[in-house]
């Protein structure tokens, strides 16, 4: 049994573009961002510049409630580099806005990870000191 | 009779090179350009008969015969690379193209995973994600939603696995045989898979021929038949979250857990044929899920019900669909980041040949040959024939 934990001495640095900088914008001031389109409402991510759901070209950056439930995980026990210490637990997050996202469940044991798990998002520093975000089981 | 101008085109001429961990005293062009000389061989032909080349590696082989100028693709992802080889032709913009590829020397320094599963985008780099991870995301979800388990994927590495150990030519030859009580206790790489439920890494060349059949009745061997071929993709590869559940716009069973089930219903209307009509499923093996999921995107068992389908008995040689029949990239060769996408359409041929060192298909006259996979987000198929149905 291993507690998940951030992966601080990761040296992979996100490079944000054009569309993604109010992402990690957001993650620098510990809040999840996602966009939603005007036309039609729906939620957008990754970060686009047309709506996936209307062609609408219209998205405004919303602030996510940072809540959601696991629809997949894994659980690396090969890392992919030097730079990560096994066992993490890469997931996709369902978030109560209607998107999904790409993160790594921290603060419960590797055997602990289950689909429908409610979680919430909290941010954590990678090996430069950029925030990046991770979730983490409601309990 | 279902006429296409794919039926026009024929394969006349394959070749592998060696596959091994390491191919001393080889570069990827080095080995790219044997893969050439060996196929153009095959097929009885000289370089001075290539007038189209598709790939970086085949601009080199272009360059280095001088036979420009020819007609030339960028294309280099496997079975796309030979659907356009075989549309240049079919369009007459061609009339002989060879394909090749090869990679040797850029992975042999392994405290990291292989250049090619590691992607550097933004969204997934930071969670330390590679192919394994990718893909284990949307084998979980199948397993969440049908109950699949990892006894049924751990069936299909160990048949694909003892095919490349009856194999003389794969890397691992002679490795085995295995069950998949050892698939299930290899060490786990990233939950549900295991190390042997993974591809390996390799080097090796690999290279295709493609002509008309006018031409094709001068060539060494009889021609393998193009009978149809479709791709599926949803966009970027390793840059979006992998979701099962994820559609486009116009057909709401076109997700990206059943990606490829459009190319191959396209390939199989091209040709008159169904599911029921193939002889040998040549199907490309990243993780053992894939094969399963395969099944059920091309029409072979319904949804959910891959597990039980290759646990029934069909998968093994000699059984009624026979999957992967050198190795795959589990034992016969991952010889990089794309020479074994295009190592499905060679075994398809070597098949309908009938020219297998081991588990020949008898009889065979239909193969499906595959590429990609769901965690890739793209599935791309290619349908083979001995004859035109
Ligand atoms: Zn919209």
């Amino acid at each position: 049994m291993t507690m998940l934990r951030p992966q601080d001495r990761a040296g992979v640095s996100p490079v944000p573009t054009m569309f993604s900088a109010p992402y990690w914008e957001g993650c620098a001031e510990r809040e999840l961002r996602y966009q939603v389109c005007i036309a039609c409402g729906a939620a957008n991510h990754t970060p686009a510049a047309v709506c996936a759901a209307c062609d609408g070209a219209d998205l405004q950056w919303r602030r996510s409630d940072g809540r959601g439930v696991i629809h997949s995980w894994t659980v690396v026990m090969r890392p992919v580099g030097p730079d990560f210490d096994a066992p993490y637990a890469p997931v996709i997050v369902a978030m109560s806005e209607g998107w999904f996202l790409l993160s790594a469940m921290i603060g419960c044991e590797h055997t602990e990870l289950s689909v429908g798990v409610e979680v919430t998002v909290e941010f954590h520093p990678i090996a430069d000191g950029r925030l990046v975000p991770y979730v983490r089981p409601v309990r | 009779m279902i006429r296409h101008p794919f039926h026009d085109v024929a394969i006349v001429g394959v070749h592998n090179t060696a596959q091994a961990k390491v191919l001393a005293d080889h570069d990827s062009r080095s080995i790219a350009l044997e893969a050439a000389h060996g196929a153009i061989g095959d097929a009885g032909l000289t370089p001075m008969d290539i007038d189209g080349v598709v790939g970086n590696l085949g601009n080199d082989f272009l360059y280095q015969h001088r036979i420009g100028p020819v007609w030339r693709s960028l294309s280099a992802l496997g079975i796309p690379a030979v659907l356009e080889g075989a549309m240049a032709i079919a369009c007459g913009l061609a009339t002989t193209v060879l394909i090749t590829t090869g990679e040797a020397g850029s992975y042999r320094e392994h405290t990291a995973t292989a250049p090619w599963t590691r992607p550097t985008n933004e969204f997934v780099a930071p969670y330390g994600m590679f192919t394994a991870a990718e893909f284990a995301l949307m084998a979980r979800r199948h397993m969440h939603l049908y109950g699949t388990t990892p006894e049924s994927m751990a069936h299909v590495a160990a048949v694909i696995r003892n095919n490349g150990h009856a194999n003389p030519q794969a890397v691992f030859s002679g490795r085995g045989p295995f069950t998949a009580a050892d698939v299930l206790a290899s060490r786990m790489i990233a939950d549900p898979f295991h190390l042997l439920d993974c591809a390996m890494t390799s080097e090796g060349g690999a290279a295709i021929v493609l002509t008309n059949m006018e031409r094709a009745s001068d060539c060494a061997k009889a021609p393998v038949r193009i009978l149809g071929g479709g791709t599926d993709h949803f966009g970027p590869a390793y840059q979006h979250p992998p979701v099962w559940e994820m559609g486009g716009r116009k057909r709401p069973d076109l997700i990206a857990g059943t990606v490829g089930r459009r190319a191959a219903e396209n390939a199989f209307a091209m040709a008159g044929l169904g599911p029921s009509d193939v002889d040998v499923c040549e199907f490309y093996d990243p993780f053992s899920f894939e094969i399963i999921r395969q099944f059920e995107a091309f029409g072979f068992c319904g949804t959910g019900e891959g597990g039980d389908f290759v646990l029934s008995g069909v998968i093994e040689p000699g059984g009624r669909f026979p999957v992967t029949t050198d190795g795959g990239t589990m034992s016969f060769s991952h010889g990089g980041a794309a020479v074994q996408l295009f190592q499905r359409v060679i075994r398809g041929v070597q098949q309908l040949r009938g020219e297998c060192l081991s588990m020949q298909v008898p009889d065979a006259h239909v193969a499906l040959c595959t590429g990609g996979g769901s965690g890739a987000l793209f599935t791309d198929v290619l349908l083979l024939g001995s004859e035109l149905p």
